[in-house]
């Protein structure tokens, strides 16, 4: 069996930009295009995982073939934009959520997959951010949430524990910075970096849909729960909170302070996971130093610890247009089960199904990540992404000169929601 | 083959090529991009004729003028550097020793990719832990600027590479002007009994004065053009405090997908070019020119 599969796996890289199947026997089956961005060469883990969903999935369905195609990120991106275009999209393929999917949407090329979203087994929210109208219109494969790591020997030193309650937290920034040490390490060069923050606050103090709702319209970002949250921010760094300099570094750079335990905290999405548990990459002395919290509550406030900042990443489309689409949603469908079976232990990504953690062998930290998931109560998508391009912009911006000091923090708003307020 | 060379067809003939990729690569993009202008496209979808709308917000644009202003300090700042970089030359070409390792040695930032540059000179910007900042403390500087990180001065501290960067490219030019000054005429100078400064005041700036002049205009289109460390050093940022045109017009043209837009930015841009070109070689105008 394994023999099979990985001469499959060496058949179906010769050929990684067209059908990795024999097509001798297509002519009475029924085939399923399917298109993804997980080349074998960039992406092993993923591809294998696919693959190998797929050649079982052929098995117990003799009648169904699936060919696929694969590209890289960005070739994958311009193709499906090309292809929708003359209305050639694959029966199946990959999507980014919200923003990015809705000219497909309102272009009606997606086929709603309500019949086949089975609500109780995805994390909550995830399906929303690939939703329209209360139709879900693809289902989603990876999950990201943000939590804070924080290194523990750090904490130690001054007597310090991971903080439950935001006013815990900025005790422990206090001391941290009475005694010289940086307390977060933050770039905000990238700008959605310091707007994660921002948007653990508005949600810690106004409840998770108050930023939406300023987003989406039915409420306003002038609401007093968001310009207090924008005067949290300040009170972070007029307290020297956040690493010198932050609004000239970028993610990467900031990322290694933490690193090189420069800084004690790092706030940042779980595709950071692998460098604190797997990566052969990271010495381990390093990683048994990272622990992470979840971001602390807010004294009065309508948030809760289980609610999360983070986001889908992609999730899986059926072409409106395709001639089986029965036959792609079953595919699509089985393939979101197993996945969601594989792919922390194979490739370390989340899936945005729920994970039986009892019987996989996975570091411990995934574990408790894992169990925070089931327990989620709400998943705020990254701000930026729920915005259209150009007020992304100005929410960007705006995060960069609030954190700077240029806007205070009624400034901060009233700039977002005059954007919000032009586009309509 | 002079009577192969004097058919006009054959003329012609050789000329096509050149003739086929300037007009492919430079001429037919800028009507192209002009035309663009005119449009609100997504740089994919359908192109809708919206007449001048782009002409006219570009002109109300506050940030589109803000960068202008940048990139007309970048054209200040480099265009005094040049003096810079001749006074360096000057020194180099007066065979002093060493004068051959120095040269190759300014010439290094040009043969480094900006992308490079730009790298170095973050880590040298890292308000904790780089260069310039320990520096600094070592001569008991309390509050280090966060460099790139500040509004005030992220753009100036863009200068700096940038300065450097072209150091090479420049002396390397006034180096090769200077080494053209016949020696006869320095001679005849030196046995009139005229001193090292007025042989280079009198005698060798005019001579190579019409270089100068190229590089007065090839530092000013350079750096109305400028893009790369700006992009990656500070992507424009923060807020917008370094953004240059060329920045701006690929921030509008691709991260925000207004490619109409970012085409009647291209073409502001353009039109500034021509303008500050004409001027330049209007304020460089000598006497000499007249003949």
């Amino acid at each position: 069996m394994s023999l099979a599969l990985t001469g499959g796996l060496i058949l179906g890289g010769c050929s990684s930009s067209s059908s990795d199947e024999s097509s001798e026997a297509s002519g009475d089956k029924t085939v399923v295009k399917m298109m993804h961005l997980w080349p074998e060469g960039s992406s092993n883990a993923q591809y294998t995982i696919v693959d190998d969903i797929i050649k079982t999935y052929e098995k117990e369905n003799p009648d169904v073939d699936i060919q696929t195609e694969i590209l890289g990120n960005e070739q994958y991106k311009e193709k499906i934009k090309v292809l929708s275009a003359s209305n050639e999209l694959p029966d199946v393929g990959i999507t980014w959520a919200a923003g990015y999917m809705k000219p497909f949407v309102e272009g009606e090329m997606f086929a709603p997959l309500d019949d086949i979203a089975q609500k109780d087994k995805f994390v909550a929210g995830t399906l929303d951010a690939f939703s329209f109208d209360e139709k879900t219109y693809a289902l989603p494969l990876e999950l990201n949430i943000t939590p804070v790591y924080y290194n523990k020997e750090i904490f130690k030193k001054y007597n310090l524990e991971a903080p439950k309650t935001y006013d815990e937290f900025l005790k422990v920034v206090k001391t941290l910075t009475d005694n010289k040490v940086t307390p977060i390490t933050l770039g905000n060069k990238d700008r959605w970096t310091g707007s994660m923050w921002y948007m653990y606050l508005a949600d810690r103090i106004g409840g998770p849909e108050v930023l939406n709702n300023a987003i989406n319209r039915s409420g306003s970002f002038e609401d007093p729960a968001l310009v207090k949250a924008a005067e949290e921010v300040k009170n972070l760094v007029d307290m020297g909170a956040f690493v010198k300099g932050f609004n000239g570094l970028s993610n990467d750079e900031a990322k290694g302070y933490f690193m090189n335990e420069q800084a004690a905290m790092y706030m940042m999405a779980t595709w950071e996971l692998p460098n604190y548990t797997t990566s052969p990459d990271v010495a381990q002395e390093f990683k048994d130093k990272v622990g992470y919290f979840k971001f602390p509550t807010y004294e009065g406030g309508k948030g809760n610890a289980d609610s999360y900042v983070g986001g889908p990443g992609v999730g899986l489309f059926v072409s409106e247009q395709s001639k089986v689409k029965e036959e792609a949603k079953e595919f699509v469908s089985y393939l979101v089960e197993e996945w969601g079976k594989r792919s922390v232990v194979d490739a370390g990504v989340i899936p945005a199904t729920f994970v039986d953690t009892n019987n996989a062998e996975l570091h411990p930290m995934y574990i408790d990540i894992l169990k925070d998931l089931e327990n989620a109560t709400n998943l705020t998508l990254y701000a930026d992404v729920q915005m259209s391009a150009k007020v992304a912009d100005v929410h960007l911006n705006q995060i960069q000169s609030l954190f700077g000091g240029e806007s205070t923090p009624k400034q901060f708003t009233k700039a977002q929601e005059d954007a919000l307020a032009a586009e309509k | 083959m002079k009577k192969v060379m004097s058919n006009k067809f054959v003329i012609a003939l050789y000329t096509l090529p050149a003739l086929f990729l300037i007009l492919a690569l430079i001429y037919i993009p800028i009507v192209l991009s002009g035309y663009y202008g005119l449009m609100d496209w997504d740089g994919i979808g359908q192109m809708t004729f919206i007449g001048l709308d782009n002409y006219v917000t570009l002109i109300q644009d506050k940030v589109f003028w803000t960068s202008t202003w940048h990139s007309l300090l970048l054209a200040i700042f480099s265009t005094a550097s040049l003096l810079l970089y001749l006074a360096i030359s000057l020194v180099l070409a007066s065979k002093i020793k060493g004068s051959d390792l120095l040269r190759k040695i300014y010439l290094i930032p040009m043969l480094l990719s900006s992308v490079a540059i730009a790298q170095l000179w973050m880590k040298i910007f890292d308000p904790t832990n780089g260069m310039a900042n320990k520096l600094l403390e070592m001569f008991g500087v309390e509050n280090t600027p966060v460099w790139l990180a500040d509004p005030a001065i992220a753009l100036f501290a863009i200068f700096i590479p940038v300065i450097w960067q072209y150091a090479g490219f420049y002396i390397l030019i006034y180096y090769a002007a200077l080494k053209n000054v016949p020696d006869e005429v320095i001679e005849a100078a030196k046995i009139d009994g005229a001193s090292a400064l007025q042989i280079a005041f009198k005698i060798k700036l005019p001579l190579i004065s019409g270089i100068f002049k190229v590089t007065v205009m090839l530092a000013v289109v350079g750096s109305l053009k400028y893009f790369d460390l700006i992009y990656v050093m500070t992507g424009g940022g923060p807020n917008g405090a370094s953004e240059v045109i060329a920045s701006y017009m690929y921030k509008e043209a691709f991260k925000l997908n207004n490619f109409g837009y970012g085409s009647a930015i291209g073409f502001g841009l353009l039109v500034l070019c021509l303008v500050m070109t004409w001027l330049t070689s209007k304020l460089t105008k000598s006497k000499d020119d007249v003949q």
